[in-house]
């Protein structure tokens, strides 16, 4: 399991005229969770957008499977998925209709649909519309969501945001089985999280 | 793909279907500013009939202009584009979807109120279906370039009035071509020269519209 996945080579992220970082160097490989660090203000989520391909790069140059971005966007992006602050979760919609433009979207089977509700503990709230759901609810649905992604990378920006202690051991047991499934990790958090089992690497970003 | 690009429709008007505001405004605005000029101008048949197609014509494409707005907003807001342009899918498919969706909602239902209209506005029965082939062309190409105005201004906080700018001087050919379409078709010329026009401008926005929409909200929503 060494193949590399994602490898970014003297990356440097600029925000106007300010320079968030610069000279980064990291890859991440299959079985591999990468935790980024920083304050607030570091650019942990501008290196997420980043690594989505969402911001352009000052310079530098990341690739997938040693293929440069974002040339290789197609099929990185049928590899890769993305949770970020914005829930990207249509109010009027209940979980089950959101997920399944998810699945239809990403060509998974619309069996997997139930499995992810019901791992995420939202069966019996599935055919509520998601505006009726509560914060931490609908962060459960988006939870639901990556499960039904298959993508071998993951990238969340702070997915313990407004869970409660069963959600906060649910996105621990997802990030594990994640990466013992062979998928790899990059994620963001202020909380502290126990990944038993895990090879969890840090990535400080500082100014 | 294909399935992806249904996929995409449904859930649009799914949305559209729960949240009816969204599209009755623009429509109830048609009628409104149509059923203004007999009002105003007063009950003068001659006049009206002779004013009818521009006044419809024109009502028709500000309607659609104040559809645009909410095209690409809503997803921008709730970060469902990020999804949408990280999704496997090509991402210029997944806008003529959208696109489509915009149309469905907002250019279909006026394209049939329009006869209604036309006899409020006493237009001759022999202009109708001059008008309803011209609106059809016309606000399918409208809704595909103004897409590109509401994708370069959905990251603006006030950018209604911006779209209006941007936007307004590529309808005017849809425009001129499409109500002197329904001129010609009152007055009993022939309209296969507008309308071959019409039809030639809205398949050089079917190819080259979406793309431009899909390079523009990668733009925006850096």
């Amino acid at each position: 399991m060494t193949d590399t996945l994602l490898s970014a080579q003297n990356l440097a992220v600029f925000r106007g005229e300010h320079c968030l970082f610069s000279d980064l160097n990291f890859s991440i490989a299959a079985g591999e969770v990468l935790q980024l660090h920083g304050d607030n203000g570091s650019g942990k989520t501008s290196l997420i957008r980043a690594l989505c391909t969402l911001l352009p790069i000052e310079q530098g140059e990341i690739s997938w499977r040693g293929a440069a971005l974002p040339a290789a966007r197609e099929q990185y992006f049928s590899e890769m998925t993305y949770s970020g602050h914005s829930e990207a979760i249509k109010g009027d919609l209940s979980a089950r209709e959101n997920l399944s433009f998810t699945a239809s979207l990403r060509g998974t089977a619309e069996a997997s649909i139930e499995q992810a509700l019901s791992r995420v503990g939202l069966q019996d709230r599935a055919d509520l519309p998601c505006r009726f759901l509560s914060a931490g609810q609908r962060r459960r649905v988006t939870l639901a969501r990556l499960q039904i992604s298959v993508a071998v990378l993951w990238i969340l920006d702070e997915p313990l945001t407004s869970l409660d202690v069963h959600g906060r051991a649910l996105v621990e047991q997802m990030i594990a089985s994640h990466a013992s499934g062979g998928g790899a990790v990059i994620f963001t958090t202020h909380q502290p999280l126990s990944l038993d089992g895990c090879d969890v690497r840090s990535l400080e970003l500082t100014c | 793909m294909l399935a992806s690009f249904i996929a995409l429709l449904k859930r649009d008007l799914t949305l559209a279907a729960r949240r009816r505001g969204d599209w009755l405004n623009p429509l109830a605005f048609f009628v409104m500013v149509v059923t203004l000029f007999p009002l105003g101008v007063g009950p003068d048949g001659d006049l009206l009939r002779e004013i009818a197609p521009g006044v419809i014509w024109v009502a028709a494409l500000l309607a659609t202009l104040l559809a645009l707005d909410g095209l690409f907003r809503a997803d921008y807001d709730d970060g469902s584009l990020e999804q949408l342009i990280l999704s496997p899918q090509p991402w210029s498919v997944l806008v003529l979807a959208k696109v489509l969706a915009h149309w469905l909602i907002t250019g279909l239902p006026l394209l049939c109120l329009s006869p209604l209209l036309a006899v409020v506005m006493q237009l001759p029965a022999k202009a109708l279906p001059a008008l309803l082939a011209s609106l059809m062309l016309g606000t399918l190409t409208l809704s595909l370039i103004g897409a590109i105005g509401a994708a370069l201004t959905v990251g603006l906080r006030r950018g209604g009035v911006l779209l209006a700018l941007l936007v307004l001087p590529l309808f005017i050919p849809v425009l001129i071509f499409g109500s002197s379409s329904v001129i010609a078709a009152s007055q009993g010329f022939a309209i296969e020269a507008q309308l071959s026009l019409l039809g030639a401008l809205f398949m050089f926005a079917l190819v080259l519209a979406p793309m431009a929409i899909a390079a523009a909200l990668r733009i925006s929503s850096e």
